[in-house]
């Protein structure tokens, strides 16, 4: 049978977390209680609430997990702003997996990796730290460094201090914007730390965050000997169908929905700048 | 190849119209040619085109994906398709029967949209060939023979006689079904109005449209010409190109309160449109110039750079005709070419 | 007149007294004209085109061009004149960067409407006397200007300029040329009929909005249309009325404001006379609270957006349907 790519299934939300004061984790499973599908790190999903509207969503969750997937979503629209006042139990429509997922066996096993988020770009890349974490024995050393615009804005901050902070081998560095005083940690940009930590140059890099802090700590660690080569990031553009065939998430001849959303730089500088 | 005398036309009509659907082109109120479902008396329209391109009734301009019930946090997931029936389209010029290709090659990759799949596998294109091109013709620039169309089913026209012949099963089965209409014969005058109408398509002003540079390997010089902002300075930012178009294919997917539930439809959209790529947080399209170069990059840069060189036109000459300030294809391609050679 | 314009846009940007030249530029064909801003003489002298084919409206882009630095000299024919003052009195364009320079107009036609009169394949156009030589692919042919012209210049209100810094040429006058005749045969139709009759044009409405967005009238920065909270913003038909409901809108929102310059008609590429929902208004308006015509001063105030204790309280829930 033909799959339908554009007739969604259902899923119900079993658990929502409040993450940061404006986004949320939403976890989903199928009405029979398991798995909507089954995916790879940094794919994403369509989610929508009838009425409302339909939208990408990277999947937060890794693939590791069996059970649920789960979304952390920023309220930021129409469709994210319903999803944030809805309660536990609601149904929504879900769709996917889309799109190309990180190289995690491909490229990055046996590769010391170097995690760069900012900000709500935590997201898709807790799916590829999940997942390398789930398979430790297969990646080298694994470094993070997460910065937000406070300490409330930092995303799976219970899980960063209970899980990865505790993991052997795993070296998780913290930032926020600006000083306070419940925190005792670093303070500054992401870009700036990334320099100042100054990671060795053979790490394979996932970059994630908003397009600011991309483009200057893609700057930092070219000075510090990166090459494109190594580093990857996620996109996101306006999707309406997922497949490749509306016509509007499109960088060059590249379409964000099938072709990415992950690239690596190389890829991404070969391609005209609409983004 | 089989011939039906002229007069027989509206016996052949009724002999295909009787039992399935079948859209043949006619004047509408206004005067233009239209795809028009034929009934007893339909006079065909001589045009050389429609107004619309024959893409409607393969991807309609909108059409419904899924319905929903939503009661409580509960929602219903319907499917709201009926089976799809046979049908034939009488008429298609070369231009638009090759627009069937490059949207083939859009919905039936994978995966394949099954909406459009199942028009296509019921639709029998019946293609009739041209003998008065316009000044707006430039299929020829595309490899297109306006005087050999494709199709399932191949027709040429004279005062005097119908000819045809199929090309597909699906056509074998169209001339099946007029086959007490017709008897053999016709290779002669097909292949004298085939040169008559080759010589005229070569002196078409357009014909000479030479797209050589146009493809993935000059995406860059082409996207960062300083030509877009001067070509799109008049544009009104409509979408009249994109919707006589006979190849556009993006569409928007909204949604519908219909009062007792929700109906998820699909509409044409247009990448000349403010809205196309708007996001809640921003939108990498901000004025016409990066919209309009949109349009012309897909058809004739990164549609070929994806599709081993195939442009996204296919000269039917639509847009020409169309755009309320004459801006085109055409003669973006010209002022582009100027980069790239 | 193309080359006293050329001079004169030539002398105007080498005195310094304009940067730019709003006007026409050549195409292809003889009758596919863009509208063009030309910032050199080189420029004008490459492209710039004023012929029978000028026919798109010239005010509309004054809104922005008005609003970048600099001074604009703008042709503009005796029916954009209107145009620009309306938008004028709304406060859209700014006057003081425009340098208006108006233009002589004897009806402008184009390619469509050839082609609607059974011309095919032209290669070229040529004006002798008051006739057009047409050559095409299949042979030349003559046909006089006159029968070439669409209805909006058949039925011109006025070939005199309402407003302009220069005047080239002769000025013109007020015509009489009958163009409410279409509205009272519509009026004439019974209402089933004249339902009939709106519901068979706006059928073939694609919603590609040119109309919208060529209309000097339709100068709001977002339109409701396309305000996705609005809940009308659905680009397509949702259902069989949606179309007819987006024009009647429209016809609305412009109504006091339109100056009937028909660009409407003359962009729908579905040939909806659109022009005559907007002269129907007019013609009411004409009636109700005596003739007015959008666009002919700058200052007075507009019958829709004024109230006077005379004014006539018309109700389109008694009489809507009914022959008066």
């Amino acid at each position: 049978m033909t799959q339908e790519t554009l007739i969604p299934k259902l899923g119900v939300v079993t658990d929502i977390r409040i993450d940061t004061p404006d986004i949320k984790t939403f976890r989903v499973v199928g009405l029979d209680g398991k798995k909507v599908f089954d995916h790879m790190p940094g794919q994403c999903a369509m989610l929508s609430i009838p009425g409302v509207g339909e939208a990408m969503f990277s999947i937060t969750s890794s693939p590791t997990n069996t059970e649920y997937m789960e979304f952390s979503i920023k309220k930021c629209g129409c469709l994210t702003d319903w999803l944030h006042q809805m309660d536990v139990g609601q149904q929504i429509t879900i769709r996917g997996p889309y799109g190309k997922h990180f190289p995690v066996e491909e490229e990055f096993r046996g590769k010391d990796l170097l995690f760069v988020a900012g900000g709500v770009g935590l997201a898709p890349v807790r799916s590829v730290i999940n997942y390398v974490r789930a398979k430790r024995e297969n990646y080298g050393r694994i470094m993070i460094v997460y910065g937000s615009r406070s300490k409330e804005d930092l995303l799976d901050y219970d899980e960063i201090l209970s899980e990865w902070m505790k993991d052997e081998g795993v070296e998780v560095y913290l930032t926020i914007d600006r000083p306070q005083d419940d925190w005792d940690g670093h303070v500054g940009f992401v870009p700036n730390y990334v320099k100042e930590l100054a990671p060795a140059k053979d790490y394979t890099v996932i970059l994630c965050g908003p397009p600011i802090m991309i483009k200057f700590t893609l700057q930092g660690l070219k000075e510090l000997g990166f090459a494109e080569t190594q580093v990857y990031t996620t996109m996101e553009l306006r999707m309406k169908c997922g497949v490749g065939k509306c016509g509007r998430c499109n960088i060059g001849n590249k379409y964000v929905c099938k072709d990415g959303p992950v690239f690596r730089f190389d890829e991404l500088s070969q391609l005209p700048s609409e983004y | 190849m089989r011939k039906i005398a002229k007069e027989k036309l509206g016996a052949l009509l009724a002999a295909v119209g009787r039992d399935k659907p079948l859209y043949i082109p006619a004047l509408d109120a206004s005067g233009q040619a239209r795809f028009t479902r034929w009934h007893e008396g339909l006079e065909m329209a001589r045009a050389l085109n429609t107004v619309r391109s024959a893409k409607d009734f393969f991807f309609p301009q909108t059409e419904n994906l899924v319905d929903f019930k939503v009661k409580g946090k509960q929602i219903e997931i319907i499917d709201p398709r009926s089976e799809q029936e046979d049908f034939v389209l009488f008429g298609v010029r070369a231009c638009d029967a090759r627009s069937f290709e490059i949207l083939d090659k859009v919905f039936l990759a994978d995966p394949v949209d099954t909406y459009y799949q199942s028009r296509r596998e019921h639709g029998t294109v019946v293609t009739l060939a041209c003998t008065q091109p316009e000044e707006t013709c430039f299929c020829s620039a595309f490899g297109i023979d306006a005087a050999a169309p494709e199709g399932d089913a191949q027709v040429w026209m004279d005062e005097e006689y119908l000819y045809l012949s199929a090309r597909t099963q699906k056509g074998d089965k169209f001339l099946e079904s007029v086959r007490a209409l017709a008897e053999d014969g016709g290779e002669d005058a097909v292949q004298r109005q085939q040169e008559e109408t080759r010589r005229v398509m070569a002196k078409t002003p357009l014909a000479g449209l030479n797209l050589e540079g146009f493809d993935g390997e000059h995406l860059n010089p082409l996207f960062d010409s300083e030509k877009w902002a001067e070509l799109s300075q008049a544009c009104l930012g409509c979408g009249t190109c994109t919707f006589v178009c006979p190849t556009c294919q993006c569409y928007d997917i909204r949604d519908f309160d219909t009062g007792d539930g929700v109906r998820r439809f699909r509409c044409w959209d247009s990448c000349m449109y403010s809205d196309f790529t708007k996001m809640a947080h921003g939108n990498p399209r901000l004025t016409q110039v990066e919209r309009f170069r949109q349009r012309f990059m897909h058809k004739l840069v990164y549609f070929p750079a994806n599709n081993d060189g195939q442009y996204g036109c296919v000269g039917c000459g639509r847009c020409l005709s169309k755009c309320p300030i004459s801006m085109n294809i055409v003669k973006v391609a010209k002022e582009l070419s100027k980069e790239v050679r | 007149m193309q080359e006293v314009m050329l001079e004169k846009a030539k002398e105007l940007l080498q005195s310094g007294a304009v940067d730019r030249v709003l006007g026409w530029k050549a195409g292809e064909f003889a009758y596919d004209i863009t509208p063009c801003v030309f910032a050199s003489a080189q420029e004008l002298e490459a492209g710039f085109v004023y012929n029978d084919f000028c026919g798109n409206n010239l005010s509309k882009y004054l809104i922005k061009e008005s609003r970048k630095g600099g001074k604009v000299l703008a042709f503009l024919k005796p029916c954009d004149t209107y145009s620009f003052n309306q938008l004028i009195k709304e406060h859209r364009i700014v006057r003081e960067n425009v340098l208006v320079v108006g233009v002589p107009c004897q009806g402008m036609t184009d390619g469509e409407t050839l082609k609607a009169k059974g011309v095919k394949g032209i290669l070229g156009i040529k004006t002798e006397g008051e006739d057009f030589v047409i050559n095409t692919l299949y042979g030349d042919r003559t046909m006089a200007k006159k029968d070439a012209l669409p209805e909006r210049c058949l039925s011109c209100k006025s070939k005199k300029h309402v407003v302009y810094d220069e005047l080239l040429g002769q000025e013109g006058d007020k015509l009489d040329s009958g163009r409410f005749d279409l509205v009272n045969k519509l009026e004439a139709m019974d209402p089933e009929e004249r339902f009939a009759f709106w519901r068979g044009e706006l059928s073939r409405c694609i919603r590609c909005n040119a109309c919208r967005n060529v209309c000097p009238a339709c100068s709001c920065e977002k339109c409701v249309f396309d305000n996705d909270a609005s809940g009308v913003a659905q680009k397509a038909a949702a259902d069989s009325f949606e179309e007819n409901m987006f024009h009647i809108i429209r016809a609305f929102h412009v109504a006091g404001r339109c100056t009937d310059c028909g660009e409407c008609s003359r962009v729908c590429p579905q040939n909806i006379p659109l022009h005559l929902l907007n002269r129907k208004f007019i013609k009411d308006i004409n009636t109700l609270y005596g003739d007015y015509q959008a666009g002919e001063d700058t200052v007075s105030r507009a019958p829709l957006t004024n109230f006077t204790e005379g004014d006539a309280e018309p109700s389109i829930v008694t009489k809507g349907g009914k022959k008066a």
